[in-house]
């Protein structure tokens, strides 16, 4: 994903002048081909996330689009207060994005786990949150930020994830869910880097005569309320997943609209981290199998609910 | 007061050091090709400093690792973990073998200092700038409780980008701290760029002094020098004492010294061995 964000922004760089780059020295290269064509508009910022994303909200308040980056903690939890304040309260239009969300970067160990982002940033009034499911959804989410006048974060996994959409997608819209495969029996929301679980689940449900619908919900904020409604009411199980503590998160976020909304959930199921640091070593997919996040466990547990 | 006993009399064993820093050296570059993890460069850079601590500085015994009189030793650029995991392990925390799982699916050895899982490791790190205030609260509870170990904290360069830092800085000048030490690993290169290019943390010596602090420059890679200077806190001056290091990034192995590649890149088989031979190890 983080290539595909590279490569956008260099993009993006080219069509809009007030692109200007922030970045908490990682990325060793990535961002060769845009400091090569605008190296006035490229902050290699240092290991100080605080004041990066004070810079980046001055920028925003005098007429820039900056665009802030490192690994999601350091760019979330270490820098909060600057969120909250300095961007959010100002409505200033930084475009926040994270490397190596959920625990994407699980080797490195919890320092670099990301599973609570989602939760603080959602609650921050006046800020969008966005989940790619894919290097195509990054492309889409980033252009999309770059056209609002607001915060948005963009929450990306790291680099080499399986790519899902065929190619660009040309009417990604911030608050509109992608449906990936249509079913009639389940429905799965998907946010983030989780997607290619859910598609995994989905086949192996088929394989067991379950139809399931997958969808990428990237917008984790605002909720796309209409897919919501659909699925409750359609399908005989609704399930949320998301490399994400289940405090908070995106499956916490649907369940407060069911509340809110009065809707009857036939069942529902939520697939996320729990309420633990993950201190063992080991790769993503590992941490993922301790946690029962793989695919064919999202599906063995949805057959075992349906059963 | 509870007061540790150490020997201060005790003159470095210059040569033993350097056998020793060479031998850690290897251990880390072992490490680093097995698991082919990154951050092997910063591990290199501060293994003199390492070795000045654990082999002739710090009042610890391995055996007793919670002793509340142990001095705290705390690897603030949680990056280099091969170089603590390797130390700790060489210097008996842990069996030798469990370095063999450094990286691997379902070990302790994660790619940074865990919290509350490794006999040894005094405080989680990795997410830079939180060692210098953790050990300035280690250092007042040793005060609170009347216990006179010493605090010493291993900052990178980069690190001394973070205004936590500095807040901690200030804090134990003000506290009159004076048995912390902190040696800022001063390679000249960060993740991604130059340091002096990216935030100007130059002169960094005086920075130190100005925030209130006993600050000295100092050869990072003189290994006696350092266990000097380390070994003689508290140092009478009435304020914690900074010790710039300077460095070279990938220190020991021709091909990686001073070249930032080695900060991500992981040694082949190849390179392992003439490692070792610059190293005059086997
Ligand atoms: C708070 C925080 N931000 C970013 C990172 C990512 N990161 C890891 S090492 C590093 C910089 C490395 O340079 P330096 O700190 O000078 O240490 P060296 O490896 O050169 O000894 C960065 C930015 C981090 N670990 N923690």
């Amino acid at each position: 994903m983080r290539n595909a964000f590279a490569d956008e922004l260099t993009k993006l760089g080219n069509e809009d002048s007030r692109v200007v780059m922030l970045s908490g020295d990682i990325g060793n290269r990535l961002f060769d081909k845009f400091k090569d064509k605008h190296p006035s508009r490229f902050f290699n910022c240092g290991v100080a996330e605080a004041n990066m994303m004070g810079v980046a909200a001055g920028m925003a308040m005098n007429g820039l689009r900056p665009v802030a980056y490192t690994i999601t903690p350091f760019v979330t939890t270490r820098c909060l207060e600057q969120i909250r304040t300095d961007v959010c309260y100002h409505e200033a239009p930084v475009t926040i994005v994270a490397v190596g969300a959920g625990l994407a970067y699980s080797g490195l160990g919890p320092t670099h786990h990301a599973c609570e982002d989602i939760s603080f940033l959602r609650s921050i009034p006046n800020m969008v949150v966005i989940c790619p499911g894919d290097a195509f959804e990054v492309r889409g989410a980033l252009r999309a930020a770059m056209q609002q006048d607001r915060p948005v974060y963009i929450r990306m996994g790291k680099k080499g994830e399986p790519v899902v959409h065929k190619g660009p997608i040309v009417d990604f819209k911030i608050g509109k869910a992608i449906t990936i495969e249509e079913g009639s029996d389940v429905c799965l929301l998907s946010t983030g880097n989780m997607l290619p679980e859910a598609i995994e689940a989905a086949h192996r449900l088929k394989e067991k005569g379950i139809s399931a619908e997958v969808v990428s919900f990237h917008t984790v904020k605002p909720l796309d309320e209409d897919k919501l409604k659909q699925a409750f009411s359609r399908f005989k199980l609704v399930a949320t997943i998301e490399e994400h503590s289940l405090i908070g998160g995106f499956g916490a976020a649907v369940s407060e609209w069911l509340v809110d909304s009065e809707t009857q959930a036939k069942k529902f199921l939520r697939f996320g981290t729990p309420d633990a640091f993950f201190k063992k070593s080991g790769e993503q997919e590992y941490a993922r199998e301790v946690l029962g996040l793989t695919g064919h466990q999202i599906a063995d547990k949805i057959i075992h609910a349906l059963s | 007061m509870n007061v540790a006993v150490r020997n201060t009399a005790a003159k470095p064993d210059v040569a033993a050091l350097k056998a020793q820093a060479a031998k850690l050296r290897g251990k880390i570059i072992e490490m680093s090709h097995k698991a082919q993890a990154a951050h092997l460069a910063s591990s290199l850079s501060c293994a003199d400093a390492m070795t000045a601590a654990y082999w002739h500085v710090l009042n610890i015994d391995p055996k007793n690792p919670t002793d509340p009189l142990r001095d705290r030793f705390i690897l603030s650029k949680g990056h280099a973990a091969a170089a603590l995991f390797a130390t700790l392990a060489m210097k008996g925390y842990f069996p030798i073998e469990e370095l063999d799982t450094y990286c691997q699916d379902g070990g302790r050895l994660a790619e940074h200092p865990p919290a509350n899982l490794l006999p040894g490791v005094e405080a989680a790190t990795g997410s830079l700038g939180h060692g210098l205030p953790l050990g300035c609260g280690m250092a007042l509870a040793g005060r609170i409780k009347g216990e006179n170990y010493r605090v010493f904290a291993l900052l990178s360069d980069g690190e001394n980008n973070e205004g936590s830092v500095w807040e901690a800085a200030m804090f134990a000048a003000a506290q009159k701290l004076e048995n912390v030490c902190v040696v800022v690993d001063y390679n000249k290169w960060q993740a991604t760029a130059r340091s002096n290019e990216t935030l100007m943390l130059a002169p960094l010596r005086d920075k130190w002094a100005a925030f209130g602090w006993d600050a000295h420059e100092i050869d990072g890679h003189d290994v006696g020098a350092l266990a000097e200077a380390m070994q003689n806190i508290p140092n009478g001056s009435g304020k914690p004492v900074a010790l710039i290091a300077h460095t070279v990034k990938g220190k020991g192995v021709s091909f990686m010294e001073d070249d930032n590649n080695w900060h991500y890149r992981a040694p082949t088989a190849e390179e392992v061995v003439k490692s070792f031979k610059e190293l005059g190890l086997s």
